[in-house]
Formats: C-alpha cells, sequence, structure tokens
C-alpha cells in the first residue's frame, strides 16, 4: 500500500518539476515588456469605455496616450471627452507632459420640428427605429431633414444624458452629456451636433438643418431656417455662414451678442441659458426696429432644449 | 398528374386577392397637370433636355440617360413645360420632376399610334437595341432596369433562354394578367423581336397557374409562333423573382452575387414585351402602361391604361374614390410595395399597383421576442438566415453579414410575413443591405 502511494506522490512531484521547468523557459521566451504608464494612465481614466476618444476603449486610449507620448512627445489631438481637461492633465502628469485645456463639448439637438412646429400628416406605424424610418419615408411632419422622434439617440447614450420629451417628441440633452458622440452617430438625419458648451453653459445655434429653398422648408415646419440670410448680415462677428439656404453659426467666432436670434423671423435660432432679456434700451434710435424687436424674441426659446 | 414546375427553396403562399382579374383594361382620362420624374429607372437619373416655357409633345423626348444604367425619359402629353422642381416622391422626399400643363394630345412624328398589328420584324440585332434604347424602355415588374442593357449580353457569355416573367406572383395586382390577355399577339411579337436581339431561338413564358385563361389563351397564339412555349407554373410566392423563375422555368440556379446571364438566362417581364413590341414595330416611346387600382374596400377594382405623370388621385377616382377606412396606400403590392405619403404623386414607370388597404389590415402587429422556430430560414427564397442577418443589423455587425451573404438577399419579404412574432426582418435587412452596400463602395 505504501509503495503504491509513494510511486504515485514520486510521479506527480515529478511532472509537475519537468512541467514548471519547460514553463519557466517559455514565459521568459514569450514575456511580453509592458511599459508600466500604461496602468497609471488607464488608472486615472474614466473606464466609461464610451468609445467617445476614437479607440475602442478606455485601455486602448491609454495606449495610444504612452505610444504618442513616447513617439511624438506630445498627446495634442487626444482627448478623453468624458473625463474632460481634468483626466488630461492627470494622465499629462504621469507622462510628463503639459496638456492644451480644451473647451468641453456637449451635444445640441438641431431640430425644434416638434409636433406643434412641425403636425403630423401621416400615421406612421412601422418599427419605432430612426434608421429604418429614415429608409422608408420622409417623416411624419413631412420634413426630410427633420427628426424622426423615435429615438435612436436616446438608445445609444450610455450616459442617461438623451431623453425624448414626449410632449414636443423631440429628444433634450441634459448636462450628464459628455460628448462622446454616440447619439452623433446614431442619427440617422445628421441633426446632433456637438458644440462647445459655451460660458456659463450658454449657447447659440441654428436649430435646423433643412437645406430645402425657404418656401418648402417653411411648409413643414413653422420654425425651420428658411436662408433668408438676415442673421448672416446683422452678425458683426462674421461668425454665420450660409450654406444651401441654411445658416450655420461658427462656435468659435460667436460672441454670443444675440443679435441673430431677434432678427430671425422663424425663430430658427435658439439661445441657451441667457439671463431674460431686458427691454432694449440701446436700439431707441431707429423705430422701426423698436416694435419688432420684443415680437422676434418670443418667450419659447428658452424652453426648449435646456 | 404530373406536378407543375416551382422553385425548389423558401416560398410562401399568401392569400392571392386577385380582385380585379376580371376587369378590362380602361384607358384613363389625362390630368390637368402632370408631374413626370427625372429618376423613373434603376440607375442614374434622365438629364432633362427641356427648359421651362416650352411646348412639348406627346411622345418626345425631355430627359437623356447619359450613363451606362439610365433610361430616356419621354414626354407622356402635349403642352408646355411648368417647371422643373424638385417634388414629393411617394415616400415624402424630394426628387427632381418635370411639371407638364397638359393640352390637347398631339403625337410627335414618326410615332405610329394605329392599333394595327405589325408582325414581321424588319430590324436588324443592332437597331432593335438602338430603339429600345431611343424608347426608354426599362423593365415593368417594378425593378425598372433599362432594357437595353440587359440586352447586351457581355463577351465571352451567351443567353441561350429568354425567359419572360408573366408570373405576376404578387397578391392582389392584375396588370400583367390583364395585358396578357388583351395584348398577346403584341406581347408575342415583342419576345420574338426580344429573342432576335439576343439571338436565341427559345423563350419561355412563365405563368402561375391562377391564371388558367392567359396560359391557355397564350398557348393557343403561341402556336403560330415557333421557339415561344408556355410554362405553366405552380403558384408559389416570390416565384416573379428573376432568380426563382430562373430556377423554376429551366431548373439552373443563378450562382450567389452573379447575374443571369452567367446561366445563359435573360429575363423580362411581360409587360416589358409588350413595350418593346410598341418600340421597334410602332417607334412609340414608354409612356403609358397598366396599372391596378385594388384593394378590399375599393368599390370598382379596375386595371387602367395610364399615362405616366397622372396623379395617384386620378386613379382612385377612376376607381370610384377612395374608400372611408383605407389605412394605407401602397405603391405595387403587399409583400414588396411602399406605403405612398399622398394621393397627388405620380404614377411613374416603376408603378404597377395601387393597394388601398383597410385600417384594420394595415397595421403592424407588436413585435414580439424571437422564438426560434426557423421559419424565416425555411421560407427565404434564396436560403438565408433571415433572423441571423437581422441581429447582425441591430448589433452593427456588417461585415460578418456580408459574408453570410446579406447582399443575395431580393427583399420579398417572405421572412416577415411568415414571422409569427411579427419581426421586422426585412427593415433589418434593408438596412444591413443599404449599410453592406457602403462598405463594399468604400473597399473601392
Amino acid at each position: 500500500m505504501n509503495e503504491v502511494l509513494l510511486f504515485a506522490l514520486l510521479t506527480l512531484g515529478l511532472l509537475g518539476t519537468v512541467a514548471a521547468v519547460i514553463l519557466y523557459f517559455v514565459a521568459q521566451k514569450f514575456k511580453v515588456i509592458e511599459d508600466p504608464k500604461i496602468d497609471l494612465v488607464d488608472d486615472v481614466l474614466p473606464k466609461a469605455n464610451c468609445g467617445g476618444c476614437g479607440f475602442p476603449g478606455c485601455r486602448a486610449f491609454a495606449e495610444a496616450l504612452v505610444k504618442s507620448a513616447d513617439v511624438n512627445k506630445s498627446i495634442d489631438g487626444l482627448n478623453c471627452p468624458v473625463g474632460g481637461n481634468d483626466v488630461m492633465k492627470d494622465a499629462a502628469a504621469i507622462l510628463g507632459l503639459e496638456v492644451q485645456e480644451q473647451d468641453p463639448l456637449i451635444a445640441v439637438i438641431r431640430c425644434n420640428g416638434s409636433k406643434a412646429n412641425s403636425p403630423a400628416k401621416i400615421d406612421y406605424d412601422g418599427p419605432s427605429t430612426c434608421a429604418f424610418a429614415h429608409n422608408l419615408y420622409a417623416g411624419e411632419g413631412g420634413c426630410p431633414h427633420g427628426c424622426l422622434g423615435l429615438g435612436d439617440c436616446v438608445a445609444s447614450c450610455d450616459f442617461d444624458a438623451i431623453h425624448m420629451n414626449p410632449e414636443t417628441g423631440l429628444p433634450e440633452v441634459n448636462d450628464k452629456c459628455v460628448a462622446c458622440g454616440a447619439c452623433v452617430k446614431a442619427c440617422p438625419r445628421g441633426i446632433i451636433e456637438l458644440r462647445p458648451k459655451g460660458k456659463k453653459d450658454r449657447r447659440i445655434f441654428v436649430s435646423c438643418i433643412n437645406e430645402e429653398k425657404g418656401g418648402v422648408a417653411k411648409k413643414n415646419c413653422a420654425v425651420a431656417c428658411i436662408g433668408c440670410s438676415k442673421c448672416f448680415k446683422v452678425c458683426p462677428f462674421e461668425a454665420i455662414t450660409m450654406n444651401n439656404n441654411l445658416a450655420y453659426i461658427d462656435p468659435i467666432k460667436c460672441k454670443l451678442c444675440r443679435k441673430c436670434v431677434e432678427v430671425c423671423p422663424t425663430d430658427a435660432i435658439h439661445e441657451l441659458n441667457f439671463p431674460p432679456r431686458k427691454k432694449k434700451p440701446e436700439v431707441v434710435e431707429n423705430t422701426t426696429e423698436k416694435e419688432s424687436v420684443p415680437a422676434a424674441s418670443s418667450d419659447n426659446k428658452n424652453e426648449t432644449q435646456a | 398528374m404530373k406536378s407543375l414546375k416551382t422553385f425548389t427553396i423558401g416560398g410562401v403562399h399568401p392569400e392571392e386577392n386577385k380582385r380585379s382579374a376580371n376587369a378590362p383594361i380602361q384607358q384613363l382620362s389625362f390630368p390637368k397637370q402632370a408631374i413626370v420624374p427625372l429618376g423613373q429607372n434603376l440607375g442614374a437619373p434622365s438629364k432633362p433636355i427641356v427648359k421651362r416655357g416650352d411646348e412639348i409633345k406627346t411622345g418626345q423626348l425631355i430627359a437623356k440617360g447619359e450613363s451606362f444604367i439610365s433610361a430616356n425619359l419621354h414626354s407622356p402629353f402635349t403642352g408646355k413645360v411648368l417647371k422643373i422642381d424638385d417634388l414629393l416622391d411617394s415616400s415624402g422626399y424630394r426628387r427632381p420632376a418635370v411639371v407638364i400643363e397638359v393640352g390637347d394630345d398631339v403625337w410627335e412624328e414618326g410615332i405610329d399610334t394605329s392599333a394595327a398589328l405589325k408582325r414581321e420584324i424588319s430590324d436588324d440585332k443592332q437597331s432593335i437595341i438602338d430603339k429600345i434604347k431611343a424608347n426608354g424602355i426599362v423593365g415593368l415588374g417594378g425593378a425598372t432596369f433599362p432594357t437595353h442593357v440587359k440586352l447586351m449580353v457581355p463577351d465571352g457569355k451567351k443567353a441561350e433562354f429568354l425567359i419572360i416573367n408573366g408570373v405576376e406572383c404578387e397578391p392582389y395586382l392584375t396588370s400583367d394578367h390583364r395585358l396578357m390577355l388583351e395584348k398577346g399577339e403584341e406581347m408575342l411579337i415583342g419576345i420574338k423581336i426580344l429573342m432576335k436581339a439576343l439571338s436565341v431561338d427559345q423563350a419561355i413564358v412563365g405563368i402561375e397557374n391562377n391564371k388558367a385563361d392567359a396560359i391557355k389563351h397564350l398557348t393557343e397564339l403561341a402556336q403560330k409562333y415557333e421557339g415561344i412555349s408556355i410554362q405553366p407554373l405552380k403558384v408559389k410566392y416570390p416565384q416573379g423573382g428573376e432568380k426563382q423563375l430562373i430556377k423554376a422555368a429551366v431548373n439552373r440556379e443563378v450562382p450567389s452575387g452573379k447575374l443571369p446571364i452567367e446561366v445563359g438566362c435573360v429575363v423580362t417581364n411581360v409587360g416589358t414585351a409588350f413595350a418593346v413590341y410598341e418600340a421597334v414595330q410602332k417607334n412609340k416611346p414608354l409612356i403609358e402602361r397598366v396599372v391596378t387600382v385594388t384593394g378590399k374596400a375599393v368599390r370598382k377594382p379596375s386595371n387602367f391604361m395610364v399615362r405616366v405623370g397622372t396623379p395617384v388621385q386620378m386613379l382612385l377616382d377612376a376607381a370610384e374614390g377612395l374608400p372611408e377606412n383605407t389605412g394605407k396606400m401602397i405603391n405595387g403590392g403587399p409583400m414588396m410595395g411602399k406605403a405612398i405619403m399622398s394621393a397627388e404623386v405620380p404614377v411613374v414607370k416603376g408603378t404597377s399597383g395601387i393597394l388601398l388597404m383597410k385600417k384594420e389590415e394595415s397595421r403592424r402587429k407588436t413585435p414580439q421576442t424571437c422564438i426560434r422556430c426557423s421559419k424565416c430560414t425555411t421560407v427565404c427564397p434564396m436560403g438565408l438566415e433571415p433572423f441571423l442577418l437581422a441581429k447582425m443589423s441591430r448589433l452593427e455587425r456588417y461585415e460578418e453579414s456580408e459574408k453570410e451573404r446579406i447582399m443575395d438577399c431580393i427583399e420579398c419579404g417572405s421572412c416577415q410575413f411568415t414571422c409569427p412574432s411579427h419581426l421586422p426582418l426585412l427593415d433589418y435587412l434593408r438596412l444591413g443591405k443599404q449599410r453592406v452596400g457602403q462598405l463594399i463602395r468604400s473597399r473601392k
């Protein structure tokens, strides 16, 4: 009996030793030397794995940061939108580099074709996915560029930052938005744009992407940009460009003076998070404009898309 | 009794509902204003050659097909060009179209408008193809592929069979059926012309067995025409699909991603054969077609000979109006047709029917989870796995769905029709096809 036990112990012990020796040499031969900085950088990243940086997950981004630091001695052009400047500073400190401060971005819905502004002409009963609906038809309101309201953007958001407002039928972005860009990719109409958050979260943008002629656009939606160029003419900073019957406000050139908001005849230009407008004392010299100003600055602009 | 021929993989049998089968083709009156879209064929849209204010005659060329896969477009009416502008198409998107104010019908010179039958084919091969090209003939089965492109057999390939599609497997539609009954002789001459253009000596007209009168009528007529045989087929959807029809008629299989010419076949529709007869023998361009107006609630299901550009509303009026509880208006049949947004949109070369569905039958049912019953796989006529492809589209795994041959999908809708969970399989497949198409193009 003892012999059997001894034999078993010896055999197993020998096998174990041989395997250990083989494994030791194999491990030496195929050793992967990883830069320890990758782990350090990875630790400061937010671990959201959202892909907003353009890499598949935080680990890949950490690798890219370390590689860029080694090769180019800078990490410009790489940015973690979720972590923002703080995280990028920490990462840069680990790598012994400086990083430029970047304006934080936020997703902006460039359509205001709500149920009231663009009433439904037909009744869609297909699958509730914008991607399908976009392939099938122009939209219940008839605008071929407008929001379909079926929530592909909501489904794509990992941060609980975008929700449908059942009253308007439009998505609304809250301040949880980290500008990862998932909704921008998900929207088949390209309505969502990432724009700088702006000072005190103040933003001005054209809430329409319809490139049809003014009359056609207006037929389907009361608040469409009709390409009248009034904002383009009034802008003192040349921040507005006109292209294919559509105005676009460059967020970098825009100084938030709100002149364009006042002149827009269809209320297509939105201002967000501005204090309520005072009665205008500065346009006293122009009597004709004095009357038109209060009418143009109607109250509904501050309500939408806070 | 010997069982009838049909294709072997998959297929479904929807309710036939051929309510307008006994309604003779009526000529529809002309509208006051016609909208003629420029993109009426598969491929590149035609380039307009008329401008605002031009006086045009019926049959006059108004837009040229310039690229390889494109077709000419002719004025269906006499009158004045009001404007060339982007106008609503049936999906609600805007597409360029010519708007014509319709006056008295005066035909362009050189077009034979008499009804006399012209039997002998005097044109040679090349001049047949030229005439078909000049007169803007496209496939009238629905895909509107330019016919002259089909007739130009690539080097190294040889056509052995001309297969004529008289299947009309879509439920409700009867436009091809009526055409076979009423214009049978013309159609057979058209087939002879196509045979000459392709240098083939065998033509097979495939007709489903539910059109017994058409089979009998054409079989009698075809005795006078050498090389044309009529092949009755078992009723099964989607037998009108090119690849399914080839399998059913000559038992050959088109390889994945290839065209029918690979197995020596060319397939055209019966409506196209009639249009070819008119184009070659009468020099008449394709400006009118047969359109079925039908539906369970339609008071007078009918077949109309309609000029292209006529608003759908006029067809509805002629069929005694829009029924009150109409839920959906469909361009085409119930299986492959697409819903129309408004009755102002015009009839185009590819409009085979207008189907009005009642509210209760038009609603989509609530989708539930896949129960893995594999019905979609059983009915897919292309041997695909729709449930898998749909899942891949949902997960955006387009490279894998390309390997699973998503581009072979003919969008017949059999999978969605048969799905007991009412899943939007076809919508997923269409989306997948679109994305995979983009992928393939981006590689070039």
